[in-house]
């Protein structure tokens, strides 16, 4: 897949595999064409789930008797660890496969792995892979009964990261149709800046920027709704919201910047930009945070800094996103 | 069918003196009140100030408690539980405005249970209506209603709280 067509998939039966009829989730895939009643009953459940967290018994018995696979093609702590999570505390029992060590290093194909799992009655997969549209072919391929969950494949969407951060968004600021919202950082190589972006468009969040070196800026970027800027001062100007993107480069295969050092002058959040965001602002960043490159130590645990609040809200949202796409 | 206003009142003021009455016989000095949404936590408001006792009283959201998510799913827009407290060893004094199969209920105490472990749970309802379902029963009932199948009978509210009786949609 060439990076103009990974950044413009427009698949209209993605869209019906993502949603069997207007409120009702059967697959989590993209956030693309999500109608904005059902990203906002997303959040709503999130907000009941989220007080599950504090109790002095962490559960709630809704998926009891579910069994969820996390099948990870790809390394990942936080995602799997909130996905883990958000799954016990509804009850639901959950499988870890970590199919970078597993059977396809034997030799069996997905689809036979996938059989294989069918066969032991599971009800949803949670997908993370490198390749976009993964998630997409899993789902084809599943049975009926069975939802699957896209946790991230290749360049092309994070859908259950977007529906978090907008969530802790929404813990800020009540309405998304005031807000200024940069994306800053590698845009390129950013599931998570595409899912964001498609979410906050939805949402019709009027002044959306992405924030990064020409060479990290994808071909047709304004087409998603949001304005491209080159020099980061004048881009995070008056924002509301800051999201910094982590430099992925395992995923670069040619030399995109200088050298970090270099990128950290000019895209890195210091606290002298602070001052810059509009006076309520707040620094997020989807992890793993690297310290020094994208962001300083200083804002990254500064009081504008909701970064951990990112995680815990991660759980909440996950369990929404669970219970919704199980529920008959 | 509606109750009118004065017939819901005095409902009310039925289940407040019985269980004021019920507080006193059995010694209960500082009970947690808490009330089912949406009518029940109505209820609970209620009673938590007319018996004097301060703050607000404490709402629980059962739809994660149901037992019929399989067949029905969650609804997204639903207060959440407010437990302000902590039940442990304390007598609960729990309030729904019906009781019809009891699965409400069940799950209600399931919920509790999950906040800690109460000394007791007292069951205040204002209609128990037939159509039991599972072993349980009211405590303190401000009316006992017998009514057909297609009948459903629900609290509007919260001010102020009308009885009201329908047919099943």
């Amino acid at each position: 897949m060439n990076e103009k067509d990974d950044m413009g998939i427009k698949n209209k039966e993605l869209n019906q595999q993502n949603i069997v009829s207007q409120q009702h989730l059967r697959h989590f895939l993209d956030i693309e064409y999500l109608p904005k009643s059902l990203i906002l009953d997303i959040l709503d459940l999130a907000e009941s789930f989220a007080g599950v967290s504090g109790q002095p018994v962490k559960k709630v018995p809704l998926l009891r008797g579910k069994t969820i696979v996390n099948l990870f093609f790809e390394s990942s702590t936080r995602t799997r660890t909130t996905f883990e999570l958000a799954a016990k505390r509804l009850s639901a029992d959950i499988l870890n496969i970590n199919l970078d060590y597993s059977a396809t290093k034997k030799g069996e194909t997905l689809l036979d792995t996938l059989r294989n799992l069918q066969a032991m009655h599971c009800d949803m997969f949670i997908v993370r892979h490198p390749s976009s549209g993964a998630a997409e072919f899993i789902s084809k391929n599943v049975l009926q009964n069975i939802s699957v969950i896209n946790a991230g494949d290749g360049r092309h969407a994070h859908p259950t990261q977007a529906m978090l951060d907008i969530f802790t968004i929404r813990k800020y600021f009540s309405d998304f149709t005031k807000i200024k919202v940069a994306i800053v950082g590698d845009i390129l190589h950013s599931r998570v800046a595409r899912s964001l972006m498609h979410a906050l468009r939805i949402l019709e969040v009027p002044d959306v920027r992405v924030i990064a070196p020409k060479t990290l800026l994808p071909i047709g970027i304004e087409d998603m709704g949001a304005t491209s800027y080159v020099n980061m001062d004048e881009g995070i100007k008056n924002c509301n919201v800051v999201i910094m993107l982590r430099l992925q480069n395992e995923r670069m295969n040619s030399s995109f910047i200088p050298n970090e050092h270099e990128y950290y002058n000019l895209y890195g959040f210091t606290p002298r930009r602070l001052d810059l965001l509009a006076k309520n602002g707040i620094v997020m960043h989807p992890g793993p945070v690297n310290r020094g490159v994208e962001i300083s130590s200083e804002v990254a645990d500064g009081d504008r800094s909701v970064i951990l609040q990112q995680v815990s809200n991660g759980i909440a949202v996950r369990m929404a996103i669970l219970s919704l796409s199980m529920q008959p | 069918m509606k109750y009118s206003k004065t017939q819901t009142q005095d409902l009310l003021l039925k289940i407040e003196n019985s269980l004021r009455d019920y507080l006193l016989n059995n010694n209960i000095k500082n009970p947690i009140i808490i009330g089912v949404h949406t009518g029940g936590a109505w209820i609970a408001d209620w009673l938590q100030k007319s018996l004097g006792f301060e703050g607000k009283a404490a709402s629980l959201n059962i739809s994660f408690y149901r037992d019929d998510f399989s067949k029905v799913g969650v609804n997204p827009r639903v207060d959440p539980t407010a437990m302000p407290v902590s039940v442990d060893d304390k007598h609960v004094i729990l309030v729904d405005d019906v009781l019809f199969t009891g699965r409400t209920t069940r799950a209600a105490i399931n919920e509790i249970f999950d906040f800690g472990r109460p000394l007791s749970v007292t069951l205040v309802v204002l209609v128990e209506r037939n159509g039991k379902e599972l072993p349980i029963s009211a405590d303190i009932v401000g009316e006992k209603l017998e009514l057909d199948n297609n009948k459903n009978i629900k609290l509007l509210g919260p001010d102020p709280m009308i009885l009201e009786i329908i047919d099943k949609g």
